[in-house]
C-alpha cells in the first residue's frame, strides 16, 4: 500500500486508521491500562504519602493540613536513630547469612544432573510458595519454651532447662533467614546454571587448583544471581515487621514496626509517614547503587 | 554446569540444608495431629483438629474472600500485564522509560510502605475499607510481577512467526489469537501462577486494605497464631501445605510431559 492510498484510508475512518497503521498509537494503547492503572493505586498513593509526612497530627489521631517539617527532627531522637541503625543491621545480616547458607546449596543443584536438579528445585519452591506466617508458626513450635528444640537437646542432655529463645533477636534472625532463603537461592541458581562447564574445565586444566577456579571463574560469573538476590532479600527484610511482631520481644523493633504502629495505634499518621520515607529513601538509594553495579532485570526472574 | 561429581562436604551439606528447610513443615504437620490442646508435648494422635477447622465459619469464610480476590484480582492483573508486556517487548512509544519505571515500584519499595499509601490513599477519597479495596490493591502489586514474567517469555520471541503469518494473509487481529497468544500462552500462564500466588499469600497489603470487617485467610493465620495456638493452625497450614504441593507438582508433571 502507498502512502498517498494509507493517507486516503486516514481520512475515512480517522481514529481505528490511525491505530491500525501507527504503531506508536498502538504501544500506547496496549500501555496505557497498566500506566493508568499503576499511577492511580501506586505513584498517587506514594505521592500522598510523601505530603503527609510534611503535614500535623490533629489532637484526635486525625490530619490537620498545617506544615510541620517536625515529623522529620524527631526521627533524630537516639531511640529512632538507634531502631533504624538495628533494622539495617538486620537487613545486612540477613541478606549476608542468606548468600553463605544458600550459594553451596544452589551450586550443588546447578551441578546435579537434570532429572535429580528438577526434584531438587521442586524442593526449594514448595516452602517458598507455602504462606510465610505459616512458615514463621512451625519455627514458633521449634523455638518456644518447652519446644521441639528444648525437647530434643535436654533428650540430649546438652541443656537442662529451656533455653527460652522465642521472643529474642536471635529468634528473630532465624525466622528472618528461613523466611528468605528460598529468594536467595533462586536467583544463584539462574546465574550458577548458565555457566558453562567447559570454561570450569579450562581454568582446572590450566593448573588452577578448585579454590583459585571458583574465586577467579564461578564467583565472578555468578555475581549477577548475588545481586538480584540480595535485592530480593535485603529491601523486603528491611521493611519487615510481621517476624519481629510474631518471634520477637520488646527489643526488637524494626522501623517497619514503627511505621505500622504508628499508623494504626498510636494513629500519628504524619509522622508514620516521614518514617516510611526515611525507609523508601533507604532502600532507593540501595537499589539505584546496585543496578549500577550491574543489570537489573531478567535474574530477578526465576 | 553440571558434570563431574560434588566434593562429599558438599553432599552432606545439602542434605543437612534440605533437612533445615523441611525439618519445621515435618514439625508442623505432626503436631497437626495431636490430641493436647496447648500444643507444647505430643500426647496422641487425633484427627478431630481437622473436623475443628471444618466447622470453623471464621476461616470458612476467610477462605471464601481469599479466593474470590484471588481469582478476580489474578484475572485483571494478568490481562492488563500481558498487554503492557506486550507494548514493552514489541513497540517503541513516548514515555517507555518512565513506564518501565513503574513496573519495578513494588520490586523496590517495602511491603509496608505500598500498605500504609494505599490506606492513607482510600482513606483520603473516601473508599470504604474492605474486599474491594484489598482487591484493588492486590491488581496493583500483581501487574507488574505478571509483566515481568510476560516479558520474560517475550524475550526469545522471534517476529518472524507473525510476519510470515501475516504474509499468508493473516490479518493482526488473526495473527494475534493464532500465532502470537498460543506461543506466548506458557509465559502468561505462568505470570497467572505466579499473581495467584503472590494474592493468596499476601499479609502486609491486605492488612492495611481490609478494614474491620473482612479477613483473609493469611490474617486469620496471623491472628490465629498470636492469640490462640492450638493445633487446628497445624491443621490448616498442612491443609495449605499440601495443596502447594500437589498444585506444583502436577504443575512440573505437565511441564515436563511438554519437553
Amino acid at each position: 500500500m502507498t502512502t498517498t492510498q494509507a493517507e486516503e484510508n486516514n481520512k475515512r475512518v480517522p481514529l481505528m486508521k490511525t491505530i491500525r497503521e501507527n504503531r506508536v498509537a498502538q504501544g500506547l494503547l496496549l500501555i496505557s491500562p497498566a500506566n493508568i492503572y499503576l499511577f492511580l493505586l501506586m505513584v498517587l498513593p506514594l505521592l500522598l504519602v510523601v505530603v503527609l509526612s510534611f503535614l500535623s497530627r490533629g489532637t484526635y489521631g486525625d490530619v490537620v493540613f498545617k506544615f510541620n517539617p517536625s515529623n522529620y527532627t524527631r526521627l533524630l531522637d537516639p531511640i529512632y536513630g538507634r531502631i533504624l541503625f538495628y533494622s539495617l543491621e538486620v537487613g545486612i545480616e540477613t541478606t549476608v547469612l542468606c548468600i553463605l547458607i544458600g550459594y553451596p546449596l544452589a551450586y550443588y543443584i546447578a551441578r546435579a544432573p537434570a532429572r535429580q536438579r528438577s526434584l531438587l528445585l521442586f524442593l526449594i519452591l514448595v516452602p517458598f510458595w507455602t504462606n510465610f506466617i505459616i512458615r514463621i508458626y512451625a519455627w514458633i513450635m521449634i523455638l518456644r519454651a518447652g519446644g521441639f528444640l528444648d525437647d530434643v537437646l535436654q533428650w540430649a542432655h546438652i541443656t537442662q532447662g529451656s533455653l527460652n529463645l522465642l521472643y529474642t533477636p536471635t529468634a528473630v534472625m532465624i525466622g528472618m533467614i528461613y523466611e528468605f532463603l528460598p529468594f536467595m537461592i533462586l536467583p544463584l541458581y539462574s546465574s550458577l546454571e548458565k555457566i558453562e562447564f567447559s570454561l570450569l574445565e579450562a581454568a582446572a586444566d590450566l593448573g588452577a587448583p578448585p579454590w583459585k577456579v571458583f574465586l577467579r571463574v564461578t564467583l565472578p560469573l555468578s555475581v549477577p544471581g548475588i545481586i538480584a538476590g540480595t535485592i530480593l532479600v535485603f529491601i523486603p527484610a528491611l521493611g519487615m515487621f510481621v517476624i519481629p511482631d510474631l518471634m520477637g520481644g520488646a527489643k526488637t523493633i524494626l522501623i517497619g514496626n514503627v511505621i505500622r504502629n504508628q499508623f494504626l495505634t498510636a494513629r500519628d499518621w504524619p509522622f508514620g509517614a516521614a518514617a516510611s520515607m526515611i525507609l523508601m529513601v533507604l532502600t532507593m538509594v540501595f537499589t539505584l547503587y546496585y543496578t549500577r553495579k550491574a543489570g537489573f532485570g531478567e535474574d530477578l526472574l526465576v | 554446569m553440571s558434570e563431574k561429581k560434588p566434593p562429599i562436604w558438599l553432599r552432606i551439606y545439602t542434605i543437612i540444608a534440605y533437612l533445615y528447610i523441611y525439618i519445621p513443615i515435618l514439625i508442623l504437620i505432626i503436631f497437626s495431629f495431636n490430641t493436647m490442646k496447648l500444643n507444647i508435648r505430643w500426647e496422641g494422635f487425633t484427627l478431630s483438629w481437622y473436623s475443628v477447622l471444618f466447622r470453623d465459619q471464621d476461616i470458612i469464610q476467610a477462605t471464601q474472600n481469599t479466593l474470590i480476590i484471588a481469582i478476580i484480582s489474578t484475572l485483571v492483573a494478568t490481562l492488563v500485564g500481558t498487554l503492557a508486556a506486550l507494548a514493552m517487548q514489541r513497540y517503541r512509544f513516548p514515555g517507555y522509560a518512565a513506564s518501565e519505571t513503574l513496573m519495578y515500584i513494588p520490586i523496590v519499595i517495602p511491603e509496608v510502605v505500598m500498605g500504609i499509601s494505599l490506606l492513607v490513599f482510600f482513606v483520603m477519597i473516601h473508599f470504604t475499607l474492605g474486599l474491594v479495596t484489598i482487591t484493588l490493591a492486590h491488581i496493583a502489586f500483581n501487574i507488574p510481577f505478571v509483566t515481568l514474567v510476560v516479558r520474560a517469555r517475550l524475550h526469545g520471541y522471534d517476529n518472524a512467526i507473525d510476519e510470515a503469518a501475516m504474509d499468508l494473509g493473516a490479518n493482526e487481529m488473526k495473527t494475534f489469537w493464532r500465532v502470537t497468544l498460543p506461543t506466548i500462552l506458557p509465559g502468561v500462564l505462568s505470570g497467572a501462577m505466579l499473581a495467584l500466588t503472590l494474592s493468596l499469600d499476601d499479609y502486609v497489603i491486605t492488612y492495611f486494605t481490609a478494614g474491620p470487617g473482612s479477613t483473609t485467610l493469611p490474617l486469620r493465620v496471623f491472628s490465629m497464631v498470636r492469640f490462640m495456638v492450638t493445633p487446628e493452625v497445624n491443621a490448616l497450614s498442612t491443609l495449605w501445605v499440601l495443596t502447594v504441593f500437589v498444585v506444583l507438582l502436577i504443575g512440573q508433571i505437565v511441564q515436563s510431559r511438554n519437553s
